[in-house]
C-alpha cells in the first residue's frame, strides 16, 4: 500500500512539472515570433561584457580586424609626408637629437669592440633604435620617471648621462653609480629619474604601473611614468599584469614597446600571432594605443607628446608601440647571422636606419654639414677612447661593499661573514686581486 | 662599419699602452672522469647534452624539445641541429615566458608525451616557480595517482661564469630541494650530464637538471656514444680518503678535487671527495658512511650560506653520525648577498677558502 501511495505522489509531482513546462513554452509561443527574426537590437548587460546580441553564429577571425596603422612623419628620404604633422622643432633641438643619436651609435660601436677585446665583460648595442630612444625622451619632462629594460641607453644620453658615467658603469669601478654590483649596461640614475636596470625581463612593467599609481595619488601630480620593454618581454606574465593593472587602476603610465623584431634569435612571428603589441591595447585591455614608425624620430616625438598629454589629463595608460629593427646582435654573447641574413640586416642598417633618415631631413633643411658630422663623431670617439683608458685604470670599489646594500642596515650575520672574509683575505693577501680594489 | 673599424684600430693602439685587467678568472681546474671500454667520443658538456637529447628524440617519438631560442640551437648551443633533424614540430622556440614553458611542459607530460624543456638561465626560472612547485611537484600526490607529469624534464643552466653578476650566476637548487615531488640533479661534466639527462627523461617524476654553464665548453671528456643512464639519487665518491670528507656538486666538485690534492701535498691531509650529484632525493647512505669513516665533513657550494643545501646535509649528518664526528660539519659557500659582478673573486667558495676550512676542521 505504502508503495502505491508513493507512486501516486511521484506521478502527481511529474504532472506538475509538465504543467510548468507548458506554461513556459506557451508564453514564448504567444509572442508568435518567427524563428528567423531580424537580429535583436538588445544590448546585453552581463557583468563581464556589454555588447550587442546577434543571432548569427560566427567565429571572430583575426583577419576580420584591420591592423592598427603605423604613424609616421618622415618618409625614407627624410621628407615630411603631411606638413600638419611637422613638429616644427627648432634647429637646435633637431641638432641635439642628431648629435645624441650619433653619440649613442659611436659609443656603442667602440664599447662593443672593447668587449671583443676583453676590456669589459659584456655589452649591448642600441643600433637601429636610436630614434625611438631620442624621440621619446625628447617629448618627456625630466620629472617623468623611466623604467627601462636594458636597451634604452639613448634615453639616458638625452637626459644628460655622461660618457664617463656610462663607461664607469661598464667597468664597475669606484665611480660606477651602481657600485660594481651589476653587469655592464645596467645603468641607473636617481638624478635623471631613471630606475636602475635589472636583467630579468618584464619585471619592471608592473613596477612602473605601481609607481604611476603612487604618483597619481600625489596632490597636483604633473609627472608620468614611462616603461620601456621589448616585444619578446611582452610574452612574460608580468607584461599581462602590467597592462591589466594599468587599465583597471587607471595609471598615468606609457607602456612603450620597442618592437625590434627579435628576442635574441626568436623572431616576432614566433612571439605572438596578433597585431603586434599595439593590437593588445584597445580590444585586449581597453587601453588607448599608438603605433609608430620607430625609425622616424619625429613620429616617435609627436606620438609621445600626445601620449604624455593624454595619460596626465585622463590619468589613464597608453600602449605605445615603436616598430624598428634590431640592427646589432642581441648582445656580445650572440652572433645574429646564425638566424638572420646579413642582407636583411644591411637594409635596416642603411636606407631604413633612423640616423640616415634624420640626416636626410637635415640635408633638405640645409642644416646638415658633412664636415661637422665627421668632426663630431671624431670628438665623441676621442672622448670615449680616453674615457675607456681612464675608467679602466680606476679601482673597483672596496670589496667590503659586496656586503653593503643587501639590507638598509647590515644585519649581524653579514657583519660576521664580512669579518670572516677579512680575516681570510689578510691571511692570503697575494691570492686575491686586492690591488684592483679600493682599500 | 667605418666607425667600428676606426674604433678597433684605436682600441688596438690603446691596448699597447694599457694592459686590460683580466676580465674573467677561472676559479677551478677541470678534472675529467674516465670511462671504461666501449665506443667513446671527445665531447664537451654541451655536445654531450646535445647527444643525449638526440638519442632521446630518436628513441621516443613523443619527445618534444622546447624553450626560448631552442630552435636555432639555444644560447648555449645544446640543441644545435636538432630542429633540422627532428622537425620544427618537435624542436621549437617558445614565446619568451618561463611560466608558460613550465605549464606547457606539464600539459605535454599530462597527455603522455615526453617534455624536455629549457629554461634559459637558472636566474630566470622564478616566473615558473608556481608551475614547478605547486603543479609539477604535486600532480601525482594531489590526484591520488590519477594524473602525473613524470615525463617532464627541465634543463636549466646555472652557476658562476666569472662575469655573470646577479642574474647570470645563481645556483637556486636549494629552493627546489624544499619541494617534495621533484628530482633535482647537477652534473659535474659531460659524461654525467648525458647520463643524468637521459635518466631524468626516462624517470617517472618531474626532474630538474641544473647544468653549470661554465662547464659547457670548459669540460671535455671521452663520452660513450651509446645510450646510457646514470643512476639518480646516487652520489659518486671521486677520491678516497680517510681524514676529511669533502662534499660538493657541479663546478664545485672540481674545486674540491684540486683542494684535496693541495691538502695532501701541503698538509698531508687525506681527503675523500664526494660529488653529491643528486640534490633531491639525495644519497644519505654514501654521505653518512663517509662521514662516519672520516669524522670530519666540509660541504662547499656556490649558493649562499643560509639555507643553502649544505645546511640540510650538515643537519642530517649531525643527526645520524653525531658520535662519529670529530668536529662540527663545516660549510664553505657563497656569502649571504646577491651574486655580485666585480666582487666575484671574493664571493666564491674558492680553493683557498676550502683549504682553510679543511685545516680548521682538522685542527678543531
Amino acid at each position: 500500500m505504502s508503495f502505491l501511495r508513493k507512486s501516486v505522489r511521484l506521478l502527481h509531482a511529474a504532472g506538475k512539472r509538465q504543467q510548468h513546462l507548458k506554461a513556459v513554452v506557451g508564453s514564448t509561443l504567444r509572442q508568435q515570433r518567427p524563428y528567423s527574426s531580424e537580429p535583436s537590437n538588445d544590448y546585453a548587460n552581463f557583468p563581464g561584457a556589454k555588447a550587442p546580441f546577434v543571432s548569427k553564429l560566427k567565429l571572430n577571425m583575426p583577419e576580420d580586424y584591420a591592423p592598427i596603422p603605423i604613424y609616421r612623419v618622415m618618409d625614407q628620404d627624410g621628407f615630411i609626408a603631411d606638413d600638419t604633422q611637422d613638429p616644427h622643432l627648432g634647429r637646435d633641438v633637431v641638432e641635439k637629437m642628431f648629435r645624441d643619436m650619433l653619440l649613442l651609435n659611436t659609443m656603442d660601436k667602440i664599447l662593443y669592440e672593447s668587449q671583443r677585446q676583453g676590456r669589459i665583460s659584456f655589452y649591448m648595442t642600441n643600433f637601429g633604435e636610436e630614434a625611438s630612444h631620442i624621440g621619446s625622451a625628447a617629448a618627456l619632462e625630466m620629472r617623468d620617471l623611466i623604467y627601462g629594460q636594458y636597451r634604452e641607453a639613448g634615453v639616458l644620453v638625452w637626459r644628460g648621462f655622461r660618457i664617463d658615467q656610462f663607461i664607469d658603469q661598464c667597468y664597475g669601478n669606484v665611480d660606477d653609480l651602481g657600485r660594481g654590483k651589476q653587469m655592464p649596461v645596467h645603468y641607473g640614475s636617481k638624478e635623471l629619474n631613471f630606475v636602475t636596470i635589472s636583467s630579468p625581463l618584464s619585471t619592471q612593467m608592473p613596477q612602473a604601473v605601481g609607481a604611476a599609481y603612487a604618483m597619481k595619488m600625489r596632490p597636483n601630480n604633473d609627472a608620468c611614468v614611462v616603461c620601456y620593454f621589448g616585444e619578446g618581454a611582452a610574452s612574460e606574465g608580468d607584461a599581462h599584469a602590467a597592462f591589466n593593472f594599468a587599465a583597471t587602476l587607471s595609471c598615468p603610465v606609457i607602456l612603450f614597446c620597442r618592437n625590434n623584431g627579435f628576442a635574441i634569435s626568436t623572431p616576432s612571428y614566433e612571439q605572438y600571432r596578433g597585431d603586434g603589441i599595439a593590437g593588445r591595447g584597445p580590444m585586449g585591455y581597453g587601453i588607448a594605443t599608438i603605433r609608430v614608425d620607430g625609425t622616424d624620430v619625429f613620429a616617435v616625438y609627436n606620438a609621445m607628446k600626445v601620449a604624455r598629454e593624454y595619460v596626465l589629463r585622463e590619468n589613464k595608460p597608453v600602449v605605445f608601440e615603436a616598430l624598428a629593427y634590431r640592427v646589432g646582435h642581441h648582445s656580445t654573447s650572440d652572433d645574429s647571422t646564425a638566424y638572420r641574413s646579413a642582407d636583411e640586416i644591411e637594409v635596416w642598417n642603411s636606407v631604413e636606419h633612423p640616423i640616415s633618415k634624420l640626416k636626410r631631413y637635415m640635408v633638405h633643411k640645409g642644416w646638415f654639414d658633412e664636415a661637422e658630422e665627421t668632426a663630431y663623431i671624431k670628438e665623441v670617439r676621442t672622448k670615449v677612447l680616453k674615457q675607456i683608458a681612464v675608467s679602466e685604470k680606476k679601482l673597483k670599489p672596496n670589496w667590503k661593499e659586496m656586503f653593503e646594500g643587501v639590507y638598509a642596515e647590515m644585519p649581524q650575520h653579514l657583519v660576521e661573514q664580512q669579518r670572516e672574509l677579512q680575516q681570510h683575505i689578510e691571511a692570503h693577501k697575494d691570492s686575491y686581486p686586492l690591488k684592483d680594489f679600493k682599500q | 662599419m667605418r666607425v667600428s673599424q676606426v674604433a678597433r684600430s684605436c682600441l688596438n693602439t690603446l691596448r699597447l699602452n694599457i694592459r686590460p685587467a683580466p676580465m674573467t678568472r677561472s676559479h677551478f681546474t677541470y678534472y675529467p672522469t674516465a670511462v671504461g671500454p666501449g665506443d667513446a667520443k671527445k665531447m664537451n658538456m654541451f655536445t654531450a647534452i646535445n647527444n643525449a637529447m638526440d638519442l632521446a628524440l630518436q628513441e621516443d617519438s613523443t619527445a618534444l624539445l622546447f624553450g626560448e631560442d631552442v630552435g636555432f640551437g639555444g644560447v648555449f648551443r645544446c640543441s644545435v641541429n636538432l630542429r633540422d633533424k627532428y622537425g620544427k614540430d618537435r624542436v621549437f622556440n617558445s614565446p619568451l615566458c618561463e611560466q608558460g614553458i613550465a605549464g606547457f611542459a606539464i600539459g605535454v607530460a599530462n597527455a603522455g608525451a615526453t617534455a624536455i624543456a629549457e629554461i634559459q638561465f637558472a636566474d630566470y626560472i622564478f616566473p615558473s616557480f608556481d608551475q614547478i612547485v605547486n603543479e609539477a611537484a604535486k600532480y601525482r600526490y594531489r590526484s591520488g595517482g590519477l594524473f602525473d607529469c613524470g615525463s617532464l624534464t627541465f634543463r636549466v643552466p646555472c652557476g658562476a661564469v666569472g662575469h655573470g653578476a646577479l642574474y647570470h650566476s645563481q645556483s637556486p637548487e636549494a629552493y627546489f630541494a624544499h619541494t617534495p615531488g621533484l628530482r633535482v640533479v647537477v652534473p659535474r661534466g659531460p659524461i654525467k650530464a648525458k647520463g643524468l639527462l637521459l635518466a631524468c627523461i626516462r624517470d617517472p617524476n618531474p626532474c630538474i637538471v641544473f647544468e653549470p654553464k661554465t662547464l659547457y665548453r670548459a669540460a671535455v671528456e671521452e663520452v660513450p656514444t651509446e645510450y646510457y643512464t646514470s643512476e639518480l639519487g646516487k652520489a659518486d665518491i671521486l677520491r678516497k680518503g680517510k681524514d676529511v670528507t669533502l662534499i660538493g656538486w657541479g663546478t664545485q666538485v672540481h674545486v674540491l678535487l684540486e683542494v684535496a690534492e693541495l691538502a695532501k701535498e701541503k698538509h698531508n691531509i687525506d681527503c675523500e671527495v664526494i660529488d653529491l650529484v643528486s640534490i633531491l632525493p639525495w644519497d644519505t647512505d654514501t654521505i653518512c658512511n663517509s662521514a662516519k669513516k672520516t669524522g670530519r665533513v666540509v660541504i662547499a657550494h656556490e649558493a649562499p650560506f643560509t639555507q643553502g643545501f649544505g645546511s640540510e646535509i650538515a643537519a642530517y649528518i649531525q643527526d645520524k653520525c653525531f658520535l662519529s664526528l670529530e668536529a662540527p660539519v663545516k660549510r664553505v659557500t657563497g656569502w649571504d648577498t646577491p651574486f655580485p659582478h666585480v666582487f666575484e673573486p671574493f664571493y666564491l667558495p674558492d680553493k683557498l677558502r676550502c683549504l682553510t676550512a679543511i685545516k680548521d676542521i682538522v685542527n678543531y
